[in-house]
């Protein structure tokens, strides 16, 4: 693995050695530099101190570890790859991904997993260890978004207005959901064992990757959100 | 049953004498109007399933059929218009949103046609195109601001990217889905022959039409349908689309109905799953945050390929394109408010944004104000209807124009504007295939390209006669054209004199 020192670079120059380096790279000192690993494919990304905003926008296959926190808008539209995020993540984590997977071990911010997509084989996953700030799944077309709680604080695990617009896909929320409301267009119930196969795989390698015991996680209530309809809107109109 | 109060908009003129009961009709409406009676051996009609899309009118071999307006009315009121009383009507049947299509049919005033051309005449004499070269290719892009020379004095040519058109025009934004697979074969290959652009919208690109990639702008909108790396890269320019003239400030909405298994895996969505582009993008909430966008997809391209910001045309248009302008963007696309569309919200359709002629003028005169017109292209949409159009959109300002609903009509649209039922009995609109088949792609884009000669011999016409030979020369010469009949507010705005000044 090769490595990088971030601080004097820019994001385009940055961009460019890492476009240009044909090993896996450690950029370390990182202050800031958006658009990190935009659209990169094939290596993996170790990043020490705070990449900025749309960090593996349209990412295409790279694997990216933050050692500490995220800024606003990672993986927007992501096609496939991982990020790993070892601390926080802000605003919009996975706008409109369509593939891979984002593991956060801590908290997200507000609009997290809006958009996201599901498309032939490819189904995104996030996963928020800790809780989740509001317009969680907005518009969720497809793929898969757990939040786990884990955080220490007496937040709710999501804050307000989930899943609004919601029309394909699933959420898991580690929580018995009182007093979270949760729009008409969707199913809010109680995780059956089938439900709960279907993340394990995923809880696993989220503990795998951030040091939890995977049994414990699993024993808690989960409440998963599915929507009603694939057309949620189409009785709003009338041809004229 | 309910008493229906929804007079029938048409009536289906049948002359019986010609009719051979052929059942044509019957066989190309795919709206169920026609249906033959075998016990009276006669043809019935059900007018109220009928939209005026002129097929049957068109393909009936003994020209036995009309379509015209019911003269069944209710009773004239200036105030409560038939229109409006229908609408009240369906509203009260089903509690809907009216949907319509295409371009806002109301008669606001078309400033295009209120402004006239320049001619030269005895002294600054015209050029003849027939004889003469005369040069219509742009290149839109960001321009340097000043020329830099090296250490030997010679010029820096390095320029950013641009996109490269043989005329002023593009194909605007139809995404597939809205527009069925042949008529985006039609269009791109088109674009391809006449060395011009089209646009995929934000249906994403399938994949038979990546060989196109030098003349297509891909599109990337709130929904991010099809967006992905070999896609931004497939492109000659990227375009962010912000807003649309024909629904300004609000969202799409792709049924799921038309969600098959072909536009699924174009827009990479699920089959049957609605496709829903929020009004906003849920990560541009200021001009910094476009500037995130437009600079994310540059990185992610390397920084080859031109970033468009398509905006609609609202009131505070020339600020807002100031703004853009200083986002990192390249071009600036403007849509009017008469811009087509595959389904919008009636009232928004008809009531919301600004004729693109103002938008326009007050944008280029906005940023050559603050000295950063070189800094981006404009490009305008929203009814540009002909050649004189565009030969006045480039002497307002503009580098070059977006067509849309022209290049639907060329390809056979009748302007029913029920683009949203996905029945266009012209295999445009639809993506039923037994309707997508009868448009023939190779004729589609022989009449487009058709089309666009037409208008470029049309263009060098009008070139030629003001004393112009190359149109970059034209572009913001607002002294070539004059108002008529426009207050001194208009014409401010235009920045035209009136005819007789």
């Amino acid at each position: 693995m090769m490595s990088l020192d971030a601080k004097a670079l820019n994001h385009k120059s940055l961009n460019e050695q890492l476009r240009d380096a044909n090993d896996n790279i450690k950029l370390s000192s990182v202050l800031g530099q958006r658009f990190i690993a935009a659209g990169m494919s094939g290596k993996t990304i170790d990043i020490y101190g705070t990449p900025g905003n749309a960090l593996g926008a349209y990412l295409n296959g790279a694997v990216i570890n933050v050692y500490g926190n995220a800024q606003d808008a990672v993986g927007d539209t992501m096609n496939s790859g991982q990020i790993n995020v070892y601390g926080n993540i802000g605003d919009a984590p996975g706008y409109a991904m369509r593939g891979g997977k984002i593991y956060v071990k801590g908290n997200a911010g507000y609009r997290a997993g809006i958009h996201m997509k599901a498309y032939k084989e490819h189904i995104p996953v996030l996963v928020i260890g800790g809780k989740a700030g509001s317009f969680l799944g907005e518009y969720q077309a497809g793929g898969i978004i757990i939040v786990l709680g884990l955080s220490n604080d007496e937040k709710d695990i999501v804050a307000n207005f989930p899943c609004t617009g919601m029309h394909g896909g699933r959420m898991y929320l580690r929580s018995k959901c009182e007093g979270i409301h949760f729009p008409h267009q969707v199913t809010a119930a109680s995780a059956d064992a089938e439900d709960i196969d279907e993340i394990r795989g995923y809880i696993s390698e989220f503990c795998d990757l951030f040091g939890y015991d995977a049994d414990e996680i699993m024993g808690g209530d989960f409440t998963v959100i599915t929507p009603s309809s694939k057309n949620p809107y189409q009785q709003m109109y009338v041809a004229n | 049953m309910p008493i229906n109060f929804i007079l029938p908009e048409f009536e289906v003129e049948r002359n019986d004498y010609r009719c051979i009961r052929c059942r044509v009709c019957e066989r190309q409406c795919a709206n169920g109007v026609h249906r033959y009676d075998p016990d009276g051996d006669v043809m019935l009609s059900d007018e109220t399933k009928c939209v005026d899309c002129q097929r049957c009118v068109c393909l009936c071999p003994t020209r036995a059929l009309k379509i015209k307006k019911n003269d069944a009315a209710l009773r004239t009121n200036a105030n409560w218009k038939q229109n409006t009383i229908l609408e009240i009507y369906k509203q009260a049947n089903t509690g809907g949103v009216l949907l319509s299509s295409m371009g806002n049919p109301e008669p606001f005033p078309v400033y295009w046609d209120k402004i006239l051309i320049n001619a030269s005449q005895v002294t600054n004499p015209s050029i003849d195109p027939l004889r003469e070269p005369m040069e219509t290719r742009v290149f839109l892009g960001k321009k340097p601001h000043d020329i830099e020379r090296d250490a030997n004095g010679e010029i820096n040519t390095e320029l950013p990217p641009q996109i490269e058109l043989e005329l002023p025009i593009m194909f605007s934004a139809m995404s597939y889905g809205s527009i069925s697979y042949n008529a985006h074969k039609s269009l791109a290959t088109a674009a391809e022959a006449l060395g011009i652009c089209y646009n995929t919208g934000e249906g994403g690109l399938h994949e038979d039409f990546y060989q196109y990639g030098k003349n297509t702008i891909v599109q990337v909108a709130s929904g991010r349908f099809g967006v992905y790396k070999d896609y931004l890269e497939a492109g000659a320019a990227i375009e962010i689309k912000m807003g649309q003239g024909a629904k300004p400030g609000i969202g799409g909405h792709l049924p799921g109905t038309k969600v098959g298994a072909d536009v699924s895996k174009t827009r990479m969505i699920p089959e049957g799953s609605d496709a829903i582009s929020p009004a906003p993008h849920h990560d541009i909430y200021s001009i910094e945050d476009l500037r995130q966008l437009v600079f994310s997809l540059k990185e992610a391209t390397e920084y080859q390929k031109p970033v468009i910001v398509k905006v609609a045309a609202v009131h505070n248009i020339a600020a807002i394109a100031s703004g853009i302008a200083r986002s990192g963007a390249d071009i600036i696309a403007i849509d009017g408010f008469r811009g087509g569309t595959g389904a919008a919200p009636t009232r928004i359709r008809d009531n919301v944004g600004i004729p693109i002629e103002l938008a326009l003028a007050a944008v280029d005169k906005r940023l050559r104000d603050e000295g950063i017109r070189q800094n981006v292209s404009l490009v305008v949409g929203g009814s540009v209807r002909s050649a004189s159009d565009v030969v006045k959109a480039i002497a307002l300002g503009a580098d070059a124009c977006y067509i849309a609903t022209s290049a639907l009509l060329a390809l056979g649209c009748h302007l029913c504007r029920t683009c949203q039922s996905g029945k266009c009995n012209w295999g445009i609109a639809t993506q039923d295939p037994e309707l997508v088949k009868r448009l023939n792609p190779e004729t589609g884009k022989e009449r487009l390209v058709n089309l666009l000669t037409a208008w470029k011999h049309e263009i060098k016409e009008m070139m030629g006669l003001m004393g112009i030979n190359s149109i970059e020369a034209l572009r913001g010469n607002r002294l070539m054209l004059r108002g008529v009949g426009l207050n001194e507010k208009e014409l401010e705005i235009l920045g035209i004199s009136h005819a007789g000044e």
